[in-house]
């Protein structure tokens, strides 16, 4: 089995070069739907069943793949090099498992789509990328990953390029990314220059004395790049231009949390150095906060979805924040399984509406509503999901925003800036919930809003399918994260943070523990805290999603008018998304254009060239003179000389 | 040649050009140490045919010239195949020669002059002058070697279908410009050197000013003078420094009793060992020389004939132009500032730094608010040969191969750029960006390449641009040379390539097909795609399997380097930097070669 092993990472990328120059060359085979969509699933569904034969024969000893070596030169040495441990085991089944659902969803998706090869060679390219994000054993290749995710996401969210407001989004999201990518970049620099390496091992065995700041610095605001943080957000709501499954596979459970797995993978450096952890779990904070004022007005269902996702990432960051680094990679695994179904779901929504041809906006939810009789496992699915996003006991949300909620509550009382991020936490977690129940009641509950001459169809079962399985995750996938409070009575082990990944001769030989050594001390100390907190935020949750329902129920969709009369003038501010991007351009963009062309370009006419042409122009000025000079007179030449011996005589005799 | 009295001897360049079986007259006891007599010794036979293959490769396209020169002008149609096959002589020999480069390399290593292959023709002595053809190939020269014979086939290949206006003496000139790079490239004698260095600016000048655009002659004096000015004033260092080699010291007695009395040498080994210059002298030098190199980069501030030269250039000058032309100042910097020139090298480093630095973000940032793309990739251009020139000073391995492997790189991407854009204007006779909106629906194939080479240059991992920018970046950030402030500055650079490269990729291709004359636009044709394949093929291959290329750029980058920290430690300046370690490198002594000579 070790042997097959390569494909893990060679398959996708095999599959997306197949997919893609045949399809270019070849029209016929471009028309081959279902041999295409085949192909593409495969290439990641293998992949995915390697990682589970090495997920089920894991020993706790990482396996190498080696490929060859990409670059040498001086002190510098990187190699096409993976190791799958328990980490990029974790995050390879959920990149390829979740991934391979997407594609068989795609394929009833994007049906008929004049790009559907492009659409799946570009999916499996991205399969690729990730895969070497998550499984390089160094941050080259990382890198490669990283920003090759970043190139992938741009050719999907840009794949109905016809449209320039989608072009724009994609350009939108590889220049945000590129931003962080230039911290990460130096993040490199550094670490090379101090171990002279750039394999994690080695970087997480390191003592970087007071680098460590910067480098996780550094690390974390490539972080907010690619994981949508404040200040680098802005691009992933637009990034909903793309199709729905690339929403779902990149914009929500694969791409959008490698910053997360990459702090987790260099945990260390961020343990050492509690002012970056300070900062990380600040800006969390108020990412998660921010996102959920936002998503409470929004109307496009996938823009809800995705301020949900923004929200939803910084109650990961928060983790990470709290020293709870199992806790966030429990939380982006729940994560991947709801927000993916949700945004399937979505996709399955805007598909029917798209079909019935008489709505305008296939994505407004005002024009949709009652759907839930038209696509009933579109809309059990959904439901499903939304309680698992909301933090209704059972379903896997429920588990991981829980230890996220409680890692912040006991970090508390050695920090008491924990307890205020706590609370920030709980009422982001409440808001969650209540937004969430909107956007799904108005969707497939209520009125029906659309014109009534059609009425929408359920998805084929190609798509229903992969929404089922996520749902079903989405229900059970908690459970191998259960609390140790709820787990010990039931004789279940604290499955995933002790058993799993945060065990001995884990990453690079150091496990992924986590700084919860204080705080778990906390917690028996405060034992009875656990006892309070797990019963409150399932209540908060349960109360929030009744109160929501009913409050929708009663009013429908004129219950947006209560909530804006509620919020007052905050609610504009929320619907404008808080003017984020106006201020981007007015502050950031529009001055550095305008040093381009008025101070970069007038200087090279003006000063540079202005010097070269007056040189010339003097040039040609002393020429003239000097013409004068060769009148062809002797005369003249006799009297220059003269002056020549003249002042030749004075240099020698006075000089 | 034995019998003509020493002050008459003038020998023709190449005087014995397939020389059978004699050994040029000191081959075997050639220099102090004798350090390129091994592969003389070892492999007779076959440096001798590489020997004769580097000089026909050289000038082979002059005899392609020749024959275009003497056809009737009736024969247009044949003046553009002459030249095609023509420039794939000196293609095939480069690999025939990289082959047996690989060979020597890899089972001898360098000679102790850092150099794989070399030798040298007597050119002419008069009285005490001693000038030699001296050609020579190392890890930095082969590459771009190779570089310059791929572009030029292709930039022929490209003008087939885009010059009507005089062939002949067009594709004439293009063939005299490739000997005058590809002498460039190889030599090592610095008159030899000097003499293609000049040798490009003729046809170039003629290229942009007969078969450039509107503008073309005030771009092509531009050029002209910019460059000239530069150099003439590397002349007068090269007679100055020429004039200045101890020849009197005992280790070159020893190995050169040939040159007992000589007062003249342009020979680059015996200078960068025999220099006898005050420290002004040398900072004087320095300053000539980099400036000549640095207007051939171009450096910022001396970068502003390249956007004209480039806008009004054709496409194939283009081409040529940012993919070997200034190829031409960054080898002259890494092969002849720095080991000429050791300690003033180490002491400017820092300012040409900020140089290089700046015109990095002000390159990119001037590319950004471009209306015509030729302009932007050729402001493009000033930022990437930035990181190059960082790269070169900033005196660690890493950097220096990087900046060697950024100029392969950069020829490829910004040529196939060129190329690219080339093909666009001859379909619509306009280049500006706001003429074209949404073209990828009309143009798939020209989308699918544009939209990769476009990668390569935005420095995207897994092509080409990737690996030489981070090397360069990397290693300039652990310098003892220079501040960890500029590599981050440069790595700005990398941020605003992908602001304006995006920008105008997604002007030009996507959007809505809204203009007329767009529709009428043809796909790729066979010949076109055919051009560029080699170079998106060679943009992967060099993104995702370095090793090959780097392993031989690194051997010569590190010796070079350390030769240049040993002596510019030796002469008594440490920089800015404090203490500059050397880079470790093992070279084997000349002795276990020639142990005989080794005892006086």
């Amino acid at each position: 089995m070790q042997a097959l092993y390569p494909l893990i990472i060679l398959l996708p990328l095999f599959g997306s070069a197949l997919i893609g120059l045949t399809g270019f060359m070849g029209p016929g085979f471009r028309k081959n739907e279902r041999l295409i969509g085949i192909l593409a699933t495969s290439a990641v569904a293998i992949p995915f069943l390697l990682l589970v034969t090495a997920f089920a024969s894991f020993d706790g000893t990482p396996i190498r793949i080696e490929l060859f070596n990409w670059m040498k030169a001086g002190d510098l040495e990187v190699n096409f090099f993976y190791q799958l441990d328990q980490l990029s085991l974790l995050m390879g089944m959920i990149v390829t498992g979740v991934g391979s659902l997407i594609h068989a969803y795609s394929i009833g998706y994007m049906h008929g789509d004049s790009g559907y090869y492009k659409f799946f060679a570009y999916l499996n390219l991205f399969i690729f990328a990730m895969n070497n994000l998550i499984l390089g054993d160094n941050m080259v290749v990382m890198f490669l990953g990283w920003e090759g995710v970043g190139l992938c996401s741009y050719l999907l969210i840009g794949f109905w390029f016809q449209d320039m407001a989608k072009a724009k989004a994609a350009q939108k999201a590889f220049i945000a990314n590129r931003i962080g990518d230039f911290a990460l970049i130096i993040a490199m620099f550094l670490i090379f220059r101090e171990i002279g390496s750039l394999t994690f091992s080695d970087i997480v065995a390191a003592d970087f004395g007071d680098n460590a700041y910067w480098i996780a610095l550094l690390v974390f605001i490539a972080a907010t790049g690619k994981s949508a943080q404040i200040p680098l957000f802005v691009w992933l709501p637009d990034a909903m231009a793309g199709p729905t499954p690339v929403s779902a596979l990149i914009h929500a459970a694969t791409m959008v949390t490698s910053g997360i797995y990459l702090i987790s993978r260099i945990h260390p450096v961020f343990l050492a150095t509690p002012e970056v952890m300070t900062i990380v779990v600040i800006v969390a904070a108020a990412t998660a906060l921010m996102a959920a004022f936002i998503a409470i007005a929004q109307n496009d269902i996938k823009g809800v979805l995705a301020y949900s996702t923004v929200s939803q990432l910084g109650f990961m960051f928060m983790a990470l924040g709290a020293g709870a680094f199992t806790t966030a990679i429990f939380h982006v695994m729940t994560h991947a399984f709801f927000k993916a179904c949700l945004f399937l779901g979505s996709g399955s929504v805007i598909h029917a509406m798209e079909h019935m041809h008489t709505v305008k906006d296939p994505q407004d939810i005002r024009t949709m509503g009652g759907l839930g009789k038209y696509m009933p496992s579109t809309s059990r699915t959904f439901w499903i999901s939304t309680l698992a996003i909301a933090g209704i006991p059972i379903f896997s949300g429920f588990f991981s925003k829980d230890e996220i909620l409680s890692s912040l509550f006991f970090n508390g009382y050695e920090r008491p800036l924990y307890f205020a991020v706590w609370g920030v936490a709980v009422f982001t977690a409440a808001l969650t919930a209540f937004y969430m129940t909107r956007v799904t009641f108005l969707t497939f509950n209520g009125q029906e809003r659309f014109p009534q001459e059609k009425h929408p169809h359920e998805s084929p079962s190609v798509m229903t399918i992969p929404l089922w399985v996520l749902a079903i995750l989405a229900t059970i996938g908690g459970f191998v994260g259960i609390p140790a409070l709820l787990g010990h009575p039931l004789h279940i082990p604290h499955g995933l943070n002790d058993a799993w990944l945060a065990a001995e001769g884990g990453i690079g030989s150091t496990g992924l523990i986590t700084n919860r050594a204080s705080m778990v001390e906390a917690m028996h100390h405060h034992h009875s805290m656990e006892y309070f907190l797990l019963p409150f935020s399932a209540l908060l949750a349960i109360g929030m999603v009744y109160f929501a329902f009913q409050f929708y129920k009663k009013h429908d969709l004129a219950g947006d008018e209560r909530v804006q009369r509620f919020f007052g003038p905050l609610y504009n501010a929320m619907k404008g998304k808080f003017y984020i991007d106006e201020i981007y351009n007015a502050l950031i963009i529009r001055p550095f254009v305008w040093a381009g062309t008025n101070i970069v370009l007038w200087f090279d006419q003006k000063v540079v060239d202005g010097f070269v042409n007056g040189t010339a122009a003097v040039v040609t000025n002393v020429g003239d003179v000097f013409k004068r000079l060769q009148s062809g007179l002797l005369s003249n030449y006799i009297l220059l000389v003269a002056v020549g011996v003249v002042l030749i005589l004075t240099y020698l005799i006075f000089g | 040649m034995d019998e003509i009295p020493n002050g008459l001897r003038i020998g023709l360049p190449g005087g014995r050009l397939f020389p059978r079986c004699q050994l040029p007259r000191y081959a075997n006891f050639y220099y102090f140490g004798s350090p390129w007599a091994r592969p003389f010794t070892n492999y007779q036979t076959s440096v001798l045919v590489s020997e004769q293959i580097l000089l026909f490769l050289v000038f082979s396209p002059l005899l392609g010239g020749a024959i275009i020169a003497a056809l009737n002008s009736g024969n247009q149609q044949w003046s553009k195949r002459i030249a095609f096959w023509t420039s794939m002589v000196p293609f095939v020999l480069s690999i025939v020669l990289y082959v047996q480069y690989l060979g020597l390399a890899n089972t001898q290593g360098l000679a102790d002059n850092g150099f794989v292959m070399f030798f040298s023709h007597n050119w002419f002595d008069i009285g005490g002058a001693d000038i030699n053809m001296t050609m020579a190939l190392d890890g930095i020269s082969i590459y771009l070697l190779l570089l310059t014979t791929l572009i030029f086939p292709i930039s022929i290949y490209f003008s087939w279908g885009s010059v009507d206006k005089h062939p002949r003496a067009y594709y004439a000139l293009l063939l005299l410009l490739e000997v005058g790079v590809l002498g460039f490239f190889v030599s090592l004698d610095m008159l030899l050197f000097y003499v293609f260095f000049e040798m490009v600016l003729i046809p170039m000048y003629f290229l942009i000013g007969i078969w450039g655009g509107k503008d073309r002659v005030y771009a092509s004096l531009k050029f002209f003078l910019y460059t000239l000015i530069g150099s003439l004033l590397m002349l007068v260092g090269i007679i100055y420094l020429g004039a200045h080699v101890n020849f009197n010291h005992p280790d070159l007695l020893a190995s050169r009793p040939d040159l007992t009395g000589a007062f003249f040498t342009t020979d680059y080994l015996l200078l960068t060992q025999y220099a006898d210059i005050t420290t002004t002298a040398e900072h004087w030098l320095f300053g000539a020389f980099a400036l000549a190199f640095a207007v051939k980069v171009p450096l910022f501030p001396l970068h502003t004939w390249l956007p004209d030269a480039h806008v009004q250039a054709p496409t194939a000058g283009s081409v040529i132009l940012a993919g070997v032309l200034l190829k031409m100042g960054s080898y002259g910097l890494v092969r002849f500032c720095l080991p000429l020139f050791p300690a003033a090298s180490i002491e400017f480093a820092p300012y040409l730094c900020v140089l290089a630095v700046v015109g990095i973000i002000y390159g990119a940032m001037a590319a950004m608010v471009q209306k015509d793309i030729k302009k932007l990739v050729a402001y493009s251009s000033v930022s990437h040969l930035g990181f190059i020139v960082l790269g070169t000073f900033a005196m660690t391995t890493e950097a220096l191969s990087g900046a060697i492997y950024q100029m392969i790189g950069h020829g490829l991407s910004t040529g196939g750029l060129f190329l690219l854009v080339g093909m666009i204007y001859d379909r619509r006779h306009t280049r500006e960006i706001k003429d074209f909106q949404g073209i990828a629906t009309q143009m798939p194939r020209f989308a699918l390449i544009f939209m990769i080479t476009v990668m390569a240059s935005v420095g995207l991992p897994g092509l080409n641009g990737f690996v030489g920018e981070f090397l360069v970046l990397v290693g300039s950030f652990r310098s003892e040379v220079i501040s960890g402030i500029f590599p981050i500055l440069a790595a700005t650079g990398v941020v605003i390539a992908a602001v304006y490269l995006l920008w105008m990729f997604r002007r030009v291709m996507f959007g809505k097909l809204d203009k007329d004359e767009n529709r009428q636009l043809s796909d790729l044709n066979l010949r076109e795609v055919g051009l560029m394949i080699p170079l998106i093929i060679l943009m992967f291959l060099m993104g995702l399997y370095a090793k090959p290329f780097l392993k031989q750029i690194d051997l010569s980058s590190e010796a070079l380097l350390h030769q240049v920290m040993e002596k510019g430690q030796h002469a008594g300046h440490t920089g800015h930097g404090g203490e500059v370690k050397a880079p470790e490198v093992t070279l084997v002594p000349a002795e276990a070669f020639r142990p005989e000579e080794a005892q006086p």
